[in-house]
């Protein structure tokens, strides 16, 4: 799966204004809605949806990344955004680090394939250190779709 | 103390696993394998049918796209290899201790 198959490009933020953690996967959610991804109103079920995943524990996966996600019956596609924040947030990762890059999925909940192939190509490209640090150094969300468009094109696609 | 001659010197023990949870192995499960793993000192390596990735690596771990019903082989290299297979086996032999139903997030 390529980013192209669920990023919403109309809902990249390449310069998040929130500082906690449920602030972040609400502007992400917000974005996914005016970039008509998502219902206006499933948004806030979908906030609490996210942060009952996260309860379970954080998604915040080590290296500054955070993966926010739940099923959802609302969609009947994959859809996801990707987000940076400049200062870092603290999410209660694993190792305890502040986290800039954020990558927010949405997934109806009979498409667990979709979701794991969708985590499988975030991991595989945030394993390459030249791939966070130009997310993390993008200034505007054109940056983060040619980066992401890069990613796609060059990168192991399975 | 141990080095990584030692680490090397020392046979490797493998158990296969099935992956038995409804979801797949993703993100939940994989921080729990993860954090297993860097329990021991062993090298703990998890061999799917394309590739070999380093199992105390959640980014690793997820690259596997480990659907349920998928055959993995642990390996585990190391002085602790053996307790280290029994513990990480036990989280693929209990499911991850995961729900076996979709609605966990409905609400």
């Amino acid at each position: 799966m390529k980013f192209s198959d669920f990023v919403a490009v109309d809902a990249i933020r390449s310069d998040v204004e929130a500082d906690t953690k449920q602030g972040v996967i609400r502007e992400m959610a917000e974005a996914l809605v005016e970039a008509g991804k998502i219902a206006p109103g499933e948004l806030e079920g979908i906030v609490k949806a996210i942060m009952k995943r996260e309860d379970l524990g954080s998604t915040g996966i080590g290296r500054g990344v955070a993966v926010p996600h739940t099923k959802h019956p609302s969609v009947d596609r994959l859809v996801g955004t990707v987000a940076v924040s400049r200062k870092g947030i603290d999410f209660e990762s694993l190792d305890g680090e502040p986290v800039h890059l954020f990558f927010l999925l949405v997934s109806p909940p009979d498409r667990p394939g979709d979701h794991l192939r969708a985590l499988e190509n975030i991991s595989r490209q945030l394993r390459d250190d030249g791939f966070c640090r130009r997310l993390k150094a993008s200034a505007t969300p054109a940056d983060i779709e040619h980066l992401l468009e890069e990613a796609d094109s060059h990168g192991i696609v399975t | 103390m141990t080095t990584c001659l030692d680490a090397m010197s020392q046979p490797t023990i493998s158990r296969e696993v099935v992956v038995g949870i409804q979801q797949g192995l993703h993100a939940r499960p994989a921080d729990l394998l993860a954090r297993e793993a860097r329990k021991w000192q062993s090298r703990i390596e998890l061999v799917a049918k394309t590739q070999r990735v380093d199992g105390k690596s959640i980014l690793d771990v997820l690259t596997l796209a480990a659907e349920a019903g998928t055959r993995l082989v642990v390996e585990a290299t190391g002085p602790d290899a053996q307790e280290a297979l029994e513990a990480i086996g036990g989280l693929f032999d209990r499911n991850f201790n995961e729900q076996s139903n979709d609605k966990e997030t409905d609400s």
